[in-house]
């Protein structure tokens, strides 16, 4: 998808976004004030972080555990809240 | 009756996701954690409806869009009508051999602003005509997308900034919240269910046996909003697992007319404790506090919730 | 000899949805539009047409389920009038932006207050910038003719635009008229059984419809638009054309009646042309040089063919069944006034403002207006809009 702005003549048709999930080329992660980090010795797997992250930025590693995409983590702490075994802290975004 | 468990657990959760990342959703969204599993119960065959609101708006900034499946947005109280087109369009054009027999479930989504109040009739409408369609709810409890204004799903005594608190009317919201999936149920749907983000399991299986019925299904999926309730955005899956534990957020199923509880806390917190963690609340008095936990007493009474 | 049916205007339009084998039908009832879709609901119980009609609860409701349904490939088709026509208002706009396919046939009718469910133009001509294409009927074998058509407009792919079809509430909906019809045969050699979709809202190949458009992009969306509603005129004269080559019943944007010699003119739009030109030939008796300029095709405007029809007259009345509130007289009259205002050499352009809430509009009343050119003519002056028949 080019970075170009549509003229009317090569707009597609009725405003309409023809390709699913174009948002994924969108870097929520810009947003962030602080940062989640997951100290992976005390991650039991819970899967807590994937299933409440509201932007779906927890993934699962080939391992079996859990990382967290920085592209689109917009901090908002809630897999640190509700990591089972307190394996994620907070910790400020640098500049 | 029989909460079909299609997900035993988490673990059990479908890995894809259809709600991508780079949605413009406020830190600590909740109705985005309720959006991410409805859509894993759905699949890719599946036609989703939004009306104006929330998840529409910040998930379709063109020319980015979150949907990764067929998604149409129309106006803002006519989710429930378009969604009725869309069905019988579906089993018309199947029917005459235009589109295969693959099943393609439609939702309709909205928040509460879609449903309680401009999106009333168009709900009530397709549900009275028993289209085969889940409609879903995400109840963020006000206009959230507009700046925090009050909806019919307000509760009792909420700053918004229709509602605010004054020197003359210091109560805030003076109503209380109107009660859609009794109103859903009135239609004598096949299927109404409330659940909340807190409770992923029960969420993922109520939207999977929605969408198995046949006919219309209601789900109405309460949803904290970290702007909209004054908490900061880490707190959004407590606020919603102390919304249960107070009663204030009853987890039920009703199927063919028999209610069932599906989330039942085995003792029930003061609502002062929901109450005090929220921004939106801190202007009542004790009495306002009082008022509201007779009323939530009186609610749980009815859905055989256990006294405090 | 083509066998007539003596058939009202509203079902016509019946038997042309009907024919047209639509596959959703969604509306709500409101005189005086009720007959079109109650026939349509008895063929589809009898079986005679295979759709799915949908019962909604509103017009605006009516609309959103056509949109719906429409955007999934569905053939499509709505009916209303009036205060129903101004309760979808918002979505007829969002119809014609989606480049849906759909047909709508408008039983005109005067927007309340008072409330008054007879005939005048008022409800299409507050919605008139919607983007769909608005066709008028003078009577029930335009209404079948332009229904049928509009199918068929409205799906091709250089058009994608909704088609209203209108008629006039009362006048022509209710008036039984001979009809020379088509049968099932005859149709399918002019309409595909089938709409084939350019694209479509489906699992297959996933899309997203109706997103957050900034500054940045909406111009763009609005002028692609435009001038896909301005095209659209080559290909509703390619069908037309079409349909007359193979039913022999040929359809122009502006239809002249002794204009051959004419120095006056009087436009018109629907049911009331028949009344106009009996008035025409009344003054021609009188030695009169006028005639009747019917207009058919409102939107998009056919400016060139307007030009064309008016320019070397002396004046012309454009009679309005409806007023531009707060404008310069009618709507119709306007856009012609502004169409005429860079020609070197100008008719003088009067409005006239008749037919409002299903007042009758008489052929001594037509005579009058003719009057009131001639005499406006030679003042050399354009007057403001003559309200015939009000009481003062």
């Amino acid at each position: 998808m080019s970075n170009e702005k549509p003229t009317w003549k090569n707009m597609p048709l009725a405003g309409i976004i023809f390709e699913p999930a174009t948002s994924k080329k969108y870097r929520t992660g810009d947003f962030r004030s602080s940062k989640p980090i997951i100290d992976v010795k005390l991650c039991t797997k819970c899967r807590m972080c994937w299933v409440f992250c509201p932007d779906s930025a927890v993934s699962k590693t080939p391992e079996g555990l859990y990382e967290i995409d920085m592209e689109y983590c917009k901090g908002c702490g809630i897999c640190a809240v509700e990591c089972a075994p307190k394996a994620i802290k907070m910790e400020d975004e640098e500049e | 009756m029989t909460q079909t468990n299609f997900y035993r657990s988490i673990k059990d959760f479908p890995e894809e996701e259809f709600f991508a990342p780079g949605h413009r959703a406020c830190q600590g969204c909740g109705e985005t954690v309720a959006v991410r599993h409805i859509l894993k119960a759905a699949g890719p065959d599946v036609i989703v409806i939004s009306a104006t609101g929330c998840m529409e708006v910040v998930s379709s900034p063109y020319p980015f869009t979150s949907w990764a499946i067929p998604w149409l947005h129309v106006a803002f109280e006519n989710a429930g009508a378009v969604a009725s087109g869309v069905e019988r369009g579906l089993l018309a054009l199947k029917r005459k051999g235009i589109l295969s027999q693959k099943t393609i479930k439609v939702i309709a989504l909205a928040g509460d602003g879609g449903t309680a109040d401009i999106g009333l009739q168009a709900l009530s409408g397709a549900l009275e005509r028993g289209h085969d369609f889940v409609y879903v709810c995400t109840d963020n409890e006000a206009y959230m997308n507009t700046g925090i204004q009050r909806s019919g799903s307000t509760p009792f005594g909420a700053w918004t900034t229709t509602s605010p608190p004054g020197e003359v009317k210091p109560a805030g919201q003076m109503t209380w919240k109107k009660n859609m999936p009794e109103i859903a149920a009135a239609h004598e749907i096949p299927y109404v269910a409330t659940a909340t983000v807190a409770y992923p399991v029960d969420l993922i299986n109520k939207a999977k046996k929605a969408l198995e019925i046949k006919g219309p299904a209601y789900l109405h999926v309460y949803s904290p909003c970290p702007p909209g309730w004054r908490i900061s955005s880490e707190k959004t899956i407590q606020m919603s697992r102390l919304g249960v534990q107070t009663g204030i957020f009853p987890i039920f199923e009703i199927e063919n007319g028999k209610r069932l509880l599906t989330v039942k806390p085995s003792r029930r917190k003061p609502v002062r404790e929901y109450l005090k963690l929220q921004g939106r609340f801190k202007h009542l008095s004790d009495s306002d506090v009082e008022i509201i936990q007779k009323r939530i007493d009186e609610q749980c009474n009815q859905y055989g919730l256990p006294s405090l | 000899m083509p066998k007539h049916i003596a058939i009202e205007g509203s079902h016509a339009a019946s038997l042309a949805v009907k024919l047209a084998n639509v596959d959703v039908v969604a509306a709500y009832p409101i005189t005086p539009q009720t007959h079109i879709i109650e026939k349509i609901a008895e063929y589809i119980a009898n079986g005679e047409l295979d759709a799915e009609y949908i019962n909604v609860e509103s017009e605006h409701s009516a609309m959103s389920a056509c949109i719906g349904a429409s955007s999934i490939g569905s053939r499509v088709y709505t009916s209303t009038a009036g205060q129903g026509l101004a309760l979808m208002h918002e979505l007829i706009f969002i119809a014609a932006g989606y480049r849906l396919p759909i047909v709508m046939n408008v039983a005109n009718r005067s927007l309340s207050p008072n409330l008054n469910i007879w005939g005048d133009h008022s409800d299409m001509m507050a919605s008139r910038d919607c983007g769909w294409i608005q066709i008028y009927c003078e009577n029930a074998q335009e209404v079948f003719d332009h229904t049928l058509q509009a199918f068929k407009i409205s799906e091709d792919e250089r058009v994608l635009l909704p088609v209203a079809v209108c008629l006039d509430g009362f006048n022509v909906t209710h008036v039984i008229e001979p009809l020379i019809p088509l049968n099932q045969n005859e149709v399918n050699k002019f309409l595909p059984a089938h709409r084939k979709a350019a694209y479509t809202l489906h699992p297959d190949h996933p899309s997203s419809w109706g997103n957050v458009g900034t500054p940045d992009v909406q111009t763009e969306l609005k002028v692609q638009n435009e001038e896909s509603l301005k095209d659209s005129k080559n290909v509703i004269a390619e069908v037309w054309q079409q349909f007359e080559k193979l039913y022999g019943r040929g359809y122009d944007f502006v239809e002249p009646y002794r204009m051959e010699d004419a120095d006056f003119a009087i436009m018109m739009m629907g049911g009331f042309c028949g009344t106009a030109r009996a008035a025409v030939d009344n003054l021609r008796k009188q030695g009169v040089k006028i005639g009747l300029i019917k207009l058919k095709l409102f939107r998009p405007f056919p400016i060139q063919e307007i030009i064309q029809s008016m320019q070397s007259l002396d004046a012309v009345a454009v009679v309005d069944r409806a007023i531009s509130s707060g404008g310069l007289g009618g709507p119709v009259y306007e856009d012609v006034r502004s169409t005429l205002y860079d020609l070197k050499r100008r008719p003088i352009i009067m409005s006239v403002i008749a037919g409002i809430g299903g007042r009758d509009i008489t052929v001594s009343d037509f005579e009058s207006i003719g009057k009131h050119v001639i005499d406006t003519a030679s003042k050399g002056v354009s007057s403001k809009p003559l309200f015939i028949q009000v009481r003062s």
